[in-house]
């Protein structure tokens, strides 16, 4: 059995998906662009697939933005609030200490010209208020960019009310929401986005595409600049097949998402109820505002690559916050955000689920997880040192 | 996989020389929790010769890999054999590490000199402390 539990990473694409894509290559191949009639067949796709993406988030056809993936959807909303800001002489931005690398680098490239960002603190609860975002607001704030829910551990933040605080104080809001969307009920009026990133294949869709929902009227700044595709916002010639598949992909998401949350939820939750058996471990995020599909975990007395190699060895596919899967020396800056001291944010687990996982696997990676922890205990020295009490432990 | 080479993966998966010696003549540890990697070796010495190693260590893939391969190529070897044993002869032996994973095979060549440094300290044999490993001022973990 081999069990994929990274969806958060990436998902399998849909058949429903596949399906949408296919015409695209070889028979509805023109350039939207073109005037000519297959040229036009294709104008006519990308218009429908834009009517698709603004209906599942409630906007209109207008206000969408496709874009290679979240992470550009994320620089373009950043900057152009930051732009736009600055014309006005504000140069203050609030975000949170647990967001994306796309959202933190993006801000750290903006700190260096002269921006101050306010990093709200996420240890209580591993989650913010609307009140923090509310105190953080100055009279300069020219941005609350705020992650919908966090891909590590699965805190879903109080979006709506966070938007009706930006909105009061006429501040613009922009949420990365590349875990959210296809899995979360979205409305960007009701809620008050004026900006939201997504990703296609976060959601059964194809990699390397994805939007930007920009309220009508928000001044965008262009971050690939050429043609005058996108209302001119986002030049390239589309990736007709990409944005077909992920329309196909959201609305199968959409459509269904009444059906999947609570059965990926509830598999999701007994993963937790399981590992918590585990004897010095903790779980990561929010418990009651919580992404479906999100389980994560701090072990003690182990370390998180290891553990991922042995998991993937007895078919359990997942990630973790470690050093050593990050490529850096640092753990995760998710987990040392939340409060996790780095001996025990280096032996993180993360299982994020879909509705393609099934109980049985759920079964296979209870009886697995158990195991592999204990082996590697058995050979930690941390962990006898933390049994003979000459180490105390922190979990 | 193809992040390691075979080696790695079965001396990861299959790990040699894996426990406590609990008369040891010689016991060296190295690295820390907070850089996630510590490695412990375990020696037992007669005569100068290394008749028996184990390990205990908490770390990724290729820090467990290195330490079972670091074990079995100074078990039956004399101290000072030992002593020569480089972390380049160590992931060499397990046909290399990636780069960023060398200092895996550092702290096994170190965590087997700090066992030996011991074995020399308990046993009032002298030696030449610049061929030591300071973990203290190690900027492995800054």
């Amino acid at each position: 059995m081999r069990v994929y539990a990274d969806n958060a990473a990436t998902t399998a694409m849909s058949q429903v998906a596949i399906d949408a894509m296919l015409p695209y290559f070889d028979k509805i191949y023109g350039n939207p662009s073109s005037l000519h009639s297959v040229g036009q067949e294709a104008k006519e796709a990308l218009d429908a697939a834009r009517e698709t993406v603004a209906n599942c988030l409630g906007c209109e056809p207008r206000e969408i933005i496709f874009t290679s993936g979240g992470s550009e959807a994320d620089n373009q909303a950043i900057i152009s609030a930051a732009r736009y800001g600055q014309r006005k002489g504000k140069k203050h931005i609030i975000s949170t200490a647990f967001e994306h690398h796309a959202v933190l680098h993006t801000l750290a490239k903006l700190e260096k010209e002269g921006f101050e960002v306010t990093y709200l603190d996420v240890r209580q609860g591993h989650n913010v208020t609307a009140r923090q975002v509310k105190d953080a607001i100055r009279p300069d704030t020219c941005l609350v960019t705020t992650m919908y829910a966090n891909n590590e551990i699965g805190s879903v933040l109080p979006i709506a009310e966070i938007g009706a605080i930006c909105k009061e104080a006429g501040v613009p809001f922009h949420t990365d929401a590349v875990q959210a969307v296809g899995h979360l009920h979205i409305n960007v009026k009701e809620q008050n986005i004026d900006m939201l990133s997504l990703s296609a294949h976060k959601f059964h869709g194809p990699k390397g595409v994805g939007a930007l929902y920009v309220r009508r009227g928000f001044p965008l700044v262009n971050i690939i600049e050429g043609g005058a595709q996108e209302r001119g916002k986002r030049a390239g010639t589309e990736n007709l097949p990409g944005i077909c598949g992920m329309a196909a992909a959201m609305k199968d998401a959409c459509d269904h998402i009444d059906e999947n949350m609570p059965r990926v939820a509830a598999m999701r939750d007994r993963l937790i109820a399981g590992l918590s058996q585990i004897p010095h471990s903790a779980v990561n995020g929010d418990l009651k505002n919580r992404l479906p599909g999100n389980v994560s975990f701090c072990f003690e007395g182990i370390e998180g690559e290891s553990l991922l190699l042995l998991l993937d060895a007895n078919g359990v596919c997942a990630s973790s916050g470690s050093a050593c899967t990050s490529g850096s020396l640092d753990p995760s800056h998710v987990l040392l955000a939340i409060g996790r001291v780095h001996d025990v944010a280096h032996g993180s687990l993360r299982l994020s689920l879909s509705e393609y996982n099934t109980d049985e696997e759920i079964d296979h990676i209870l009886k697995v997880v158990p195991e592999v922890v204990q082996y590697l205990r058995s050979m930690s020295p941390v962990w006898r040192d933390l049994q003979s009490g000459k180490r105390q432990y922190i979990l | 996989m193809a992040l390691y080479s075979e080696k790695v993966m079965d001396h990861f998966m299959h790990p040699r020389n894996v426990g406590v010696i609990e008369d040891a003549s010689g016991v060296g540890e190295v690295g820390n929790a907070k850089c996630g990697d510590i490695m412990k070796i375990y020696l037992k010495v007669e005569n100068d010769i290394i008749q028996d190693v184990k390990f205990e260590t908490f770390g990724c893939g290729s820090a467990i890999a290195s330490s079972s391969m670091a074990t079995e190529m100074i078990k039956g070897k004399s101290i000072y054999e030992a002593m020569a044993l480089t972390n380049k002869a160590v992931a060499e032996a397990l046909d290399g590490l990636p780069a960023h994973k060398m200092h895996c095979s550092v702290l096994a060549e170190e965590a087997i000199h700090n066992a030996l440094k011991d074995y020399f300290d308990r046993n009032n044999i002298p030696y030449d402390k610049s061929q030591f490993p300071d973990c203290e001022h190690c900027e492995h973990c800054e």
